[in-house]
């Protein structure tokens, strides 16, 4: 507990909808280390951006945060007021967002962009601060920096676009990195360079990073700890080997399961039955109840908490029955 | 060589890039083209999964719209049963349509949302004829929903109704009502997620036996490829660059581009594997490198590589453009 970095404790994020209440986030605990990489994986609605949104004080209002802490080294930022937050974004926590055009403003060359940032929050001259610059575009890779520093971000194709959100991510040395897809709207070539990247910078500078992507093969590659996340709850989490090799919760076995792997062959993939419900009905008890072979009386009206179970956390009623299978 | 349902002959087809008259004529400029496809010759045979990957700018969907005749060919031709499909007039190429059908990559736009799903997945089987009268059709779009794992009564539904997955249900029960023999799938599952797109994979294969479907499937993901297909082609700046059964392409792949490719894809068995970093990224199609297009992200590129474009040609039992290959230097 005392060497996490990021402490997440019961994170519950709503919507006030006019249908009522949609919980997008519930309940959700997770601490992760320094250096450490952190994968959060998930199917659309799962709650996966919308907890990297709460972390930097990013969610779109009428969304909120209705109950939990975060806390970065000790400090909580979840009720921060604007100004301060601001000062915790950026220096303290970078972002990468999944589309790198629109993350970066097509109207300033990537030196403005980058120059902008490093001023911001540290005690350079212009001078000084475009040298800083020019060392981070090289850091992460992108070839003749000191001359493409004065580009508009249109003059690069998508993988060295992500470079430079990256490289601006990291311009103040941030001690956690939230990549939320990072690598989603890449071709496969390019996404192992930027895995490359991203895992270099988290070794070089001991940055931990949030890893949040709906690819478990990026997740396998890249993350040292993984959370599953289902319908705004968390599922499992555990070390990525573990949770690959051996997966404890139903769900996360028919995810598992359900990817196509380039080495076995199979005929036919694990289908999990039906789709995730929608925010607005999940069933009362396990959130996965409804799909899961091996649901039994209790699944459908006691909600399961995390707990552990053989090195890792997992919420499902049937190890809490000491029963599995 | 009977066995060929569709056969695709130096197909080739540019797109005009340039700028408007004006500008052309101003800054004395000319005309530009984009190969999208350039030179590209492919069999596929009755009752297999023919599989084109590639990266984005490859050529693949493009490939795929030529054939099922949505833009023509600038070159080439595309041999549908032994009939040219481009070179016939439209009465009875329409009769040749409804033997291949096309399913598209997004779900929320090939379906028209102003339309109750019966009428969607009725509309081949009236214009083709398939069904007379409205109970034959109403019968078989019944049959049709509960064929894709949908139930009779979602035919009154509209598309917004469902979820992205069960809308490609809908694509899939729509192209198979004109009971077709081909069908073009681009990219159909990489809208969805990986539990949903797992139902999809199966219900097409539990389809293909079912109907003795053959497929061209496209996608970028090498995974459900391998999952998919009993042949594959690898595109690179619109050219093949090699063919293979799915098998041996995985097992052994032989151009130095499939090997980058299949080296990159983050797989859960590899966890912590090391592995070459890829170089380069895609150039820029307008203006291709010259020889194999391949050449500055080679490593065993050299001057014959730069200059003259190679040709695909036998490797065991790959077919693989590449003289690397051929001069043995790989």
């Amino acid at each position: 507990m005392s060497d996490a970095l990021l402490s997440v404790r019961d994170l519950v994020v709503e919507f006030p909808t006019r249908k009522g209440i949609l919980t997008a986030v519930d309940r959700v605990s997770f601490d992760i280390s320094r250096g450490e990489v952190l994968g959060v994986v998930g199917e659309s609605g799962a709650g996966k951006s919308m907890t990297g949104s709460a972390i930097i004080g990013l969610i779109e209002p009428p969304g909120h945060i209705a109950g939990g802490t975060i806390s970065i080294a000790g400090q909580r930022i979840d009720n921060l007021p604007y100004e301060a937050m601001r000062r915790v974004r950026g220096k303290r926590i970078g972002m990468v967002f999944q589309d790198p055009l629109t993350s970066l403003n097509p109207i300033y060359t990537i030196a403005e962009q980058l120059i902008e940032t490093i001023r911001t929050h540290m005690d350079l001259n212009e001078r000084q601060a475009r040298d800083r610059a020019i060392g981070l575009l090289d850091q992460v890779g992108i070839p003749a920096a000191s001359r493409r520093i004065d580009d508009y971000p249109h003059q690069f194709s998508g993988g060295m676009r992500q470079r430079v959100v990256i490289a601006l991510a990291l311009c103040v040395e941030p001690e956690l990195i939230i990549a939320d897809e990072p690598t989603t709207a890449l071709d496969v070539s390019v996404q192992s360079q930027i895995i490359d990247v991203l895992k270099r910078m988290c070794a070089d500078h001991g940055t931990a990073i949030m890893l949040i992507t709906h690819d478990m093969g990026v997740i396998a590659e890249a993350a040292d700890r993984v959370v599953v996340m289902y319908a705004g709850r968390v599922a499992e989490i555990g070390a990525v080997r573990d949770v690959i090799k051996d997966a404890k919760h139903p769900y996360t076995k028919g995810l598992m399961g359900a990817i196509p792997t380039l080495m076995q062959d199979s005929d036919r993939l694990t289908q999990i039955p039906g789709t995730m419900p929608r925010l607005t009905d999940i069933p009362p008890g396990c959130a996965f109840s409804k799909r899961c072979p091996e649901a039994f009386d209790r699944c459908f009206v006691e909600q399961p908490d995390c707990r552990p179970y053989q090195g890792r956390d997992v919420a499902c009623l049937l190890y809490d029955e000491g029963k599995p299978q | 060589m009977t066995d060929v349902l569709v056969g695709i002959e130096n197909l080739s087809r540019d797109f005009d890039v340039s700028k408007p008259w004006l500008n052309r004529v101003l800054e004395n400029e000319e005309k530009k083209y984009v190969t999208a496809v350039n030179d590209v010759s492919f069999e596929i045979r009755r009752g297999e999964t023919f599989a084109l990957v590639g990266e984005s700018g490859s050529g693949k969907s493009t490939i795929a719209k030529l054939i099922v005749g949505l833009i023509r060919p600038t070159g080439g031709q595309i041999l549908f049963d032994g009939t040219n499909v481009a070179t016939r007039g439209s009465a009875s190429m329409r009769q040749l349509r409804s033997r291949f059908q096309m399913i598209f990559q997004d779900p929320f736009a090939s379906l028209n949302p102003r339309w109750r799903v019966k009428d969607i997945i009725a509309e081949p089987l009236r214009t083709f004829g398939v069904a007379e009268g409205r109970a034959a059709w109403e019968k078989r779009v019944d049959e049709l929903l509960e064929t894709v794992g949908l139930s009779a009564k979602d035919g009154a539904k509209y598309p917004h109704e469902f979820s992205g997955g069960q809308r490609q249900r809908v694509a899939i029960a729509r192209a198979l009502s004109a009971q077709p023999e081909f069908i073009v799938c681009d990219e159909p599952t990489s809208a969805l997620d990986v539990s949903v797109q797992a139902q999809i994979l199966n219900l097409m294969r539990d389809l293909q036996d079912e109907f003795g479907l053959t497929y061209l499937f496209i996608s970028h993901d090498l995974s459900v490829v391998r999952h998919m297909a009993s042949r594959i082609g690898v595109l690179y700046l619109g050219r093949l660059v090699e063919v293979a059964e799915g098998k041996t392409l995985f097992r052994d792949p032989k151009h130095p581009y499939t090997k980058m490719l299949l080296d990159a894809v983050p797989d859960l068995e590899m966890t912590g594997r090391k592995r070459q970093p890829v170089e380069g990224e895609i150039p820029n199609p307008i203006d291709p490198p010259s020889g194999c297009t391949y050449h500055p992200r080679c490593r065993l590129a050299n001057d014959r590589c730069r200059s003259e474009v190679p040709v695909l040609k036998l490797h065991g039992d790959t077919k693989a453009a590449c003289f690397a290959l051929e001069e043995g230097r790989s």
